[in-house]
Order: structure tokens, then sequence, then C-alpha cells
């Protein structure tokens, strides 16, 4: 009986959390997928006949294309920007001491607490064609810059809200840091500059993995930034879904568009994390 | 002259004086030890020396020029972390030549001398693995091949065998020695277990709440420790309160009214005084033939010797007796101790030494 009950414990353990799991994930992304392969017609709706003709429609058609390839570089370029600019913040972070510290963590974290439509509205206000940003290029005599409605703006936003997800990663990663380690490379002869680059950064990569693969996917699925910085013409993917679904109501292409996104997002995901968490294996174990 | 001076070197924390007014000359080639309780200034005053912490006051001088304000880069000092700080991305050959590198060292050189440390701390055979998969003691050594392969003029070691377990410890202590002789290069360690300070230096230099209270060679520091601390921190002591009765050098110290005989003093009748014997001074005897009477309360077998606590009328004393392979008194017998004169060494108490101990 109790043997019994000892091989039962671990699956009641685990079945609230796989329960909820299969039914807010699982389920519904199975169900996209069966409906990416039916027939829309325009006239009638969703028919109940298969078909790959969206998954064509979409891969063959510029259109798409051009789309997926701007979210592809959009969030690749937040990723880049986010890792440039908040590795140093977390190196600065993690040398500050309290009550500093706490100070500028919750600087940085702060932007989450904020509502990302209110943040979005905040840059569009600060971006728009007699923002405060032209107005100071402006004052200076640059003239205006057409800023809102570009990838630019929706850069410059996403890195703004993304930040924090680098940073924290890299600071975490920074706090198991022996602080003797980069103290043992002066004493070698090391420069300040390159006991960081030769010995803090390595150490760090992992975190910097963790916090670009979360800005990436994040990056790459974002839906409130692009709607309202990139506009009604500069769509990206998730918005893209969105106007098939509410718009277009062709929910079968909404849904194909949907899995292709999320496809690559994974193979694009996967493969960064073999490569750099192999390297990384191999020499931090 | 020394090699390496340090010059009423000081360092302050708000109102805390973490080292004060260190004076320390230090000869090339030689193996000094920095030998204290936790917090009494001696990694301080290594940090200073490595230019790892800036001093507050004070001069450190190496082979008569001035570094106390160079960078640690520029100072070229090989130093052992009390972690080893290894880099744990990099493998142990890479960890050696990182120095080199920073020096510019031409590659084929650089492999060479590499090779040769490595060979010199028996680790030629693991030069491709990653720290995380050697073992303390090897790691330990790779810290010092990495030190000592930029060819410093001064090592300095932080507490180096801290990590390791007893009999590694023990085993290291020699191979570290036999290391820093070998290269001959001047060595200074901070360490707080005084039997490793004692057993590897050429001088000892005991450090008490940020001053330096005793530079001794190893054994002059066991025989004439200058202060109850250091007497108590360096090996066993058994230190007893008297009294000295009889006027000048024909006196004797007694306690309860027992006279015990000691080496040459003088002290004015009625003189408060501080009495220390070392326990392996001490000889048991059978009772009635020694100068004290007593009863073994405790026996502890350690091995090499045996420690007996025994109770006399003046005290419990602690007794340590060589193992000689057979089954010495027991617990509840009646012995007699007894000593050479000499090695019951007699102190005046004054306010500052009774203040110390």
């Amino acid at each position: 009986m109790s043997r019994a009950r000892s091989a039962l414990t671990p699956w009641l353990l685990v079945s609230p959390g796989a329960l909820l799991f299969l039914a807010l994930v699982i389920v519904p992304l199975v169900l996209t997928v069966i409906l990416s392969f039916h027939v829309y017609d325009h006239g009638t709706g969703i028919k109940n006949e298969f078909t790959f003709a969206h998954y064509l429609a979409v891969v063959t058609d510029d259109y798409y294309l051009g789309i997926f390839l701007r979210t592809l570089r959009v969030a690749a370029l937040t990723t880049l920007l986010c890792a440039l600019i908040g590795v140093p913040e977390a190196y600065i972070l993690a040398r500050m001491r309290d009550p500093w510290r706490s100070v500028f963590l919750l600087v940085i974290i702060g932007p989450l607490l904020v509502s990302v439509v209110v943040r979005a509205f905040g840059w569009s206000m600060l971006l728009g064609s007699t923002g405060l940003v032209n107005q100071a290029l402006e004052a200076v005599g640059f003239g205006t810059v057409k800023l809102l409605y570009t990838e630019t703006a929706i850069v410059i936003a996403l890195v703004h809200v993304m930040l924090p997800f680098m940073v924290i990663p890299v600071w975490t990663s920074l706090q198991k840091l022996d602080p003797s380690v980069e103290a043992a490379a002066w004493t070698l002869g090391a420069s300040r500059f390159t006991a960081l680059r030769r010995v803090v950064m390595p150490q760090v990569s992992m975190g910097m993995l963790s916090g670009s693969l979360i800005v990436f996917g994040l990056s790459a699925s974002a839906f409130a930034i692009p709607g309202l910085l990139g506009g009604r013409r500069l769509k990206m993917a998730a918005t893209l879904v969105y106007d098939e679904f509410m718009h277009e109501l062709n929910w079968p292409l909404g849904a194909t568009i949907a899995i292709i996104v999320l496809v690559a997002n994974l193979i694009i995901m996967l493969a960064y994390n073999r490569m750099v968490e192999a390297r990384a294996r191999r020499t931090l174990g | 002259m020394g090699f390496l001076t340090l010059a009423s070197l000081s360092k302050v924390y708000g109102d805390h004086a973490a080292v004060r007014d260190v004076d320390l000359s230090v000869a090339k080639g030689e193996f000094v030890s920095l030998l204290g309780p936790s917090g009494c200034g001696k990694t301080t005053t290594l940090q200073m020396i490595a230019g790892l912490v800036e001093p507050t006051g004070g001069k450190i001088a190496l082979d008569g020029r001035d570094i106390t304000r160079e960078k640690p880069n520029t100072r070229g000092l090989g130093i052992v972390f009390q972690s080893y700080a290894l880099f744990p991305h990099m493998t142990v050959a890479q960890n050696v030549a990182f120095g080199l590198e920073m020096r510019k060292v031409a590659r084929a050189e650089r492999d060479e001398r590499v090779k040769t440390m490595l060979g010199l701390v028996h680790l030629a055979q693991l030069a491709d693995r990653y720290p995380r998969q050697l073992s303390g003691g090897q790691r330990q050594r790779v810290a010092i091949a990495r030190a000592l392969v930029i060819v410093p003029p001064v090592l300095l070691l932080d507490e180096p065998l801290s990590n390791l377990d007893a009999k590694l410890r023990e085993e290291m202590q020699f191979e570290l020695r036999r290391i820093q002789q070998s290269v001959g290069t001047t060595t200074i360690m901070v360490t707080h277990d005084q039997a490793e300070a004692l057993s590897i230096s050429d001088r000892v230099v005991v450090m008490e709440q940020g001053r330096m209270t005793q530079i001794d060679a190893p054994y002059r520091l066991y025989e004439r420790p200058a202060t109850a601390f250091i007497s108590s921190f360096v090996g066993k002591m058994n230190r007893l309160d008297g009294i000295w009765r009889g006027h000048g050098p024909a006196g004797t110290p007694q306690i309860n009214g027992v006279s015990l005989p000691c080496e040459q003093a003088s002290f004015p009748d009625g003189q408060t005084v501080a009495l220390s014997l070392r326990p392996e001074k001490i000889l048991l005897r059978s009772q009635g033939q020694g100068r004290l009477d007593g009863t073994i309360v405790n026996r502890f077998f350690l091995g090499s010797y045996w420690l007996f606590t025994v109770e006399t009328p003046v005290g419990a004393l602690s007794v340590s007796v060589p193992n000689h392979g057979e089954e010495p008194a027991g617990e509840g017998d009646a012995v007699a101790l007894d000593w050479t004169p000499v090695s019951l060494r007699v102190e005046a108490v004054t306010a500052t030494t009774g203040a110390a101990a």
C-alpha cells in the first residue's frame, strides 16, 4: 500500500503544474496548429477541409517575408543594444555599495512597474514630429528627423523595456564571481580593461546568454510597442497576426503566421543557446 | 636596508585602525610569515604590499624603489590568494601563461617557461585540465606556479593552505618550502596557523590588533615569546600566577605556599609573577620522585604523544609525553612532575602585560 502510494507521489505532486501547462499552453497550441491547416473562404469563412495553402502563401509572398525579416532585424538589434548597454550597467551595479546599489537596482527595474502601453505612449510623445527630441534637435540646429513610426523608434522603446531582462541575469552571474579573480589578473600585469575582457567577461557569458535569449524572444513577439510606435504601415510579426485575426478575420492565415513565427523563434533561440552554451559548458563546467 | 621594507605602514578604516605603524624589513630570499588571529591586520598588510589596498600612511619600498602608490599591475609581485583565484575558463597552462602573456613574452619562450614551472610543481601532465577538474592541492600548486612564472621579486601568500584538509596541508607546507627554496624568491606568507608559520619560515612576525608584537626566528619565538598572548597563541603553554618570595636572585616563585624551581631571575619580595612552562618540558615520574606531586585527571592519546591533565597543589597542568609504545599511567593515578629549572619562565606581571593576558 505504502509502496504504491510512494510510486504515485511524484505524479501527484507534478499534476497541478502539468495540468495547468497542458490546458493553457499545449491545448491552445495544438488548436492553433489544427486551425492553420483549415481552408478559409472569404464568403463563408472557415471550412472543415484541410490544406497547406496558407503555409505556401506565406513563404512565397514577399510582403510576409519582409515583415519576418524586419521582426528578426529589430529583435537582433534590440538584443545587441541591450547587451552593449546592459552588461556595463550590470558591472557598475555589482561594484556599487548599498544604499546606492539598491537605489539603482530599483531605477533599472522601475520601468517594469509601468504598463508597456503607457511607456509606448510616452515614447511616442518624445519621438513625435513635434516631440521633445525633435525640439531639442531643432534648437541645436540639426532640423527635425522622422523618428516616430520608424524601426528606430521601435528599437529605442524595445531597448528601454528589455534592459532589465539583460541587466538582471548578468548581475546575478557577476555576484557569483570571486572578486579576487579580477585582483589576480591585475597582479599578473593585466590592466583594468584587459582584466575585464579576458577574465570577467568570459565568466558572465552564461548570464549574457540567458539575458539575450529572454530579450530576443520577447522582442520578436512584442506587440504593444510595434503596434503603437510602428504605426499602421510598419508591421512586425505579432501585429501582423493581430491584423489577420481581427481585421481580415482570416483566422487560419493568422494561425499559420503565428506558428511560423513560433517555429522560427524556437530554431534561432535553440541554435544560439547550443552554440554559446556548448562553448561555456566546456570551459566553465 | 632590506630588500622589501615597510616603514610605519598604516591602514585606517573610519575610526578603526586595521594596521598601525608597521615596520618590517625583509631580506632577499627570506621566507617571512605574518602570524596572528583573524582581524589582526595581517591580510590587510599583505594587500597593501600587493597594491590591492591603499595605505593610509607610511611607505613600502622594494629594492630601494618606493612602490607605495604604484598600481598592482606594475608592481610585478606574485600573489597566491586564499581562494586561489584561478581563472575558471582557462586551462592550467593558460592560467600559468597569463602573466607572461601580459608581459608580451614570445609564444615559444612562454610555452617553455610554463612547462618548466608546471614541472617544478609536479603538474606537467595536467596542463590541459580546467581548474574545476583539479583537487584542492593541485589548484593550490597551479596558483603558486602562476604567481612564480613571472619571476616576481616577492611572492605573497595569503593563507595558502587554509582550504586544504589536515593531511594535505602538512604535505603542502613542506612542498611550499621546497618550491620557495628552489627558486629562491623572497616570500611573505600570511597565516593564522602557528604550526604552519613555525615549520617553514625563516622569521615569524606576530601581529596583534594591527601591530607587530614580535619578529623572531621560529624557535626563538617559541622559546622566548614576548607577550602572554604570543606564548598562548604559539604552541601550548601552562600559565600560572604566583608571587616572588625572597630577595632578588635568592628568591623563588611560590603558588599556594609551594616553591617552584625556575630559571635565573630576580624580583623584589612580594612581586606578582606569571609562570609559564611548556607541556612537553615536563617529565612524568612516579610519586614522590619529582618536584611536584599530582593526580592524573585526563589522558588523551594523540598518536605520536600522550597528553595528560594533572591536578597539582598549584593548579591543573598539561603534560605531554612522547609515545614510546607502552601504556603510561592512567586516569586517577598519582604521579610526580619534574622539569629542568631553566624551562620554567618567570615574568613580572605589570599593569600592561596583565591587560594583554
